[in-house]
């Protein structure tokens, strides 16, 4: 079974966001960057598919040097050997962009599964993978909490409101990785070791005329402050209030009906 | 500027977060507009969305269809497209409309503006505001090079339009069923039996790790059985990793986004994590002992409060109001 998984190398989710001078991206002093949450999941399966059928994981990352941190990371924790792709020079490449540089990669090295997250924390577009599917040619299964692979087909169960698609396809395939799939594991200190010896293929990345173009970047209007209801529990009441729980729960239905406007 | 919007079905119910794109699409474009919708025994569905703010409506009606997939949809999409050719497409941003229109704008060398909170037409291009950074920044976006301009309206933030006494739209047929389809879905499995799902709800009541242990849901769920139909119940990640509950219910940036009209945070101190997923609330209410929890700073309404004697009692004076 030969894998590749594509991961993005994203601000740490725990960041705080400031916009740059641009007006149009974010200000990246201090960042913590890390490999986004759902291509860990995505990398954990294709590894224990590989520890299952054999084969090999190979894992691509497009943007700055920085990404090769994150590979790095990937190989420590059991993928084969990486691809970078230098967007150097390319800072136009919007999610087709990055698609259409993806599936080229995907496309020459023939691979039985490609695996995405449902989406690239940050940008939280969540259409990379299918978009690359479509490009090569490949059938899709996106926001997959459950894989499995028997007799040269896969299945997986799909999320959607409130129930799971369970869809069968054959390979290859495009498949994007939700929560629920797995527990990623760590990098083991020997896998951390050999991870040093693991290549790092780099390629250029081609230029792409960006589809969608992002104008400006703001950050959310302060909210107001809370209204606070008084009148809770004795013990953590902070206003001082007698404690009244049951005029407290008066106040807030009142509050929502004639206020707010909302029960 | 000529709209074509994606309506999503499923068991013959159209989804609400379609009439509201087909809402919002009417509203661009000052009149109604260009529809399409793919399954098998849907002729009925198809006929209703004129009072929704349908013009036409293209069908893709097979057996083929009956469940869903990408090819079969897309390629439903994509044959409506080609007999209407229009400037800009809408798809509902859900489970179904975040899985097809990547693929239906790769198929037409466009981009897609996802999941966007604010549309309007500029200069006959479509400009919109989406969430990014897990809602912490908004970016205004265009749809630049795009060949077809694609968007996917959020559920929940804009109105759908009815006018029970619009005229019946005009019904194409349109054959789709024939593509050879390989992802093919062979069951849809109901998860928790029929409760709303938190993205399609108009009021979300969540419960996090102040609500001490699984067996106290049932506070919780009384709440959201008070407050009505559009309600339903949801959970911060730490009480979804706890195993408290399944992921499905779990409301944040590493589970689902949502945008209520009231949304009840019990018992949750309000991680980033957990903003990320539910601060485009219309209304945000956030119950904790503790004064200092993050969550008050993003609340419209609070009460500092042990959880155990509140919320029972607020169930009561919410049932009391309803009964009026």
């Amino acid at each position: 079974m030969k894998s590749v998984v594509c991961v993005a190398y994203v601000p740490d989710t725990e960041t705080k966001i400031r916009v740059a001078a641009d007006g149009k991206s974010i200000d990246e002093s201090g960042v913590k960057w890390i490999v986004s949450p759902y291509d860990e999941y995505a990398l954990e399966e294709a590894i224990k598919t590989k520890e299952t059928a054999g084969g090999t994981v190979t894992v691509v990352s497009l943007g700055p040097e920085r990404n090769k941190t994150g590979l790095r990371e990937c190989l420590a924790r059991g993928a084969d050997d990486a691809i970078w792709i230098d967007e150097t020079g390319q800072p136009d490449l919007d999610a087709f962009g990055v698609a259409k540089n993806l599936a080229e990669v995907i496309r020459e090295g023939a691979y039985d599964l490609a695996w995405f997250g449902q989406k690239g924390v940050g940008g939280d577009e969540s259409v990379v993978g299918a978009m690359v599917a479509e490009l090569v040619g490949l059938p899709h299964v996106a926001n997959i909490v459950h894989f499995s692979l028997a007799e040269g087909k896969l299945t997986c169960d799909r999320e959607i409101e409130g129930a799971h698609e369970r869809v069968e396809s054959p390979l290859p395939c495009v498949l994007t990785a939700q929560k629920g799939l797995n527990e990623p594991r760590y990098a083991s200190l020997k896998g951390i070791m050999a991870a040093k010896k693991k290549t790092i293929v780099e390629r250029p990345a081609q230029a792409s005329e960006p589809k969608c173009r992002v104008r400006a970047l703001e950050l959310p209007p302060p909210p107001k402050p809370c209204h606070f209801v008084p009148g809770g529990d004795p013990k953590t009441s902070a206003d001082g209030a007698s404690a009244d729980p049951a005029g407290a729960a008066r106040e807030l239905a009142r509050l929502l009906r004639e206020e707010a406007k909302v029960i | 500027m000529k709209f074509l919007v994606f309506v999503e079905q499923r068991e013959g119910k159209v989804r609400k977060a379609s009439l509201e794109a087909v809402g919002l699409a009417a509203k661009l474009a000052g009149g109604p507009v260009a529809t399409v919708i793919a399954g098998s025994g849907i002729g009925d569905a198809a006929r209703e969305l004129g009072k929704s703010g349908a013009a036409t409506v293209y069908v893709a009606d097979s057996p083929a269809l009956a469940l869903y997939s990408n090819r079969g949809y897309v390629g439903a999409l994509d044959a409506a497209r080609e007999k209407e050719s229009p400037d800009a497409v809408l798809i509902a941003a859900t489970a179904m409309g975040k899985d097809l229109a990547p693929r239906f704008a790769a198929k037409n060398d466009s981009g897609v503006l996802s999941d966007v909170m604010d549309l309007r037409v500029e200069d006959g291009r479509l400009v919109g505001v989406r969430p990014v950074y897990s809602g912490k920044a908004r970016a205004t976006v265009d749809c630049g090079s795009s060949k077809l301009q694609i968007a996917t309206p959020r559920p929940n933030v804009f109105p759908a339009a009815r006018n029970d006494a619009a005229p019946e739209p005009k019904i194409v047929p349109i054959d789709a069923g024939s593509l050879e389809i390989r992802a093919k879905v062979l069951a849809v499995e109901a998860s928790g039996g029929k409760e709303l799902d938190v993205t399609e709800a108009d009021i979300v009541v969540s419960g996090g790790r102040g609500i001490k242990g699984p067996e106290n849901w049932p506070i919780i769920r009384e709440l959201v059985e008070a407050l009505g139909e559009g309600a339903a119940l949801g959970a911060s990640r730490a009480v979804v990793d706890a195993g408290w509950i399944d992921h499905q219910y779990q409301v944040g940036q590493t589970g689902k986004v949502v945008s209520p009209t009231l949304y009840l945070a019990i018992g949750i101190s309000g991680a980033i994590q957990h903003l990320a997923g539910m601060g485009t609330s219309k209304v945000i209410v956030a119950i904790n002992k503790d004064p200092e929890a993050p969550i008050f700073h993003v609340a419209t309404y609070g009460v500092v409060t042990d959880l155990f004697p509140f919320v029972p009692e607020f169930t009561k004076a919410v049932r009391a109001l309803k009964s009026e």
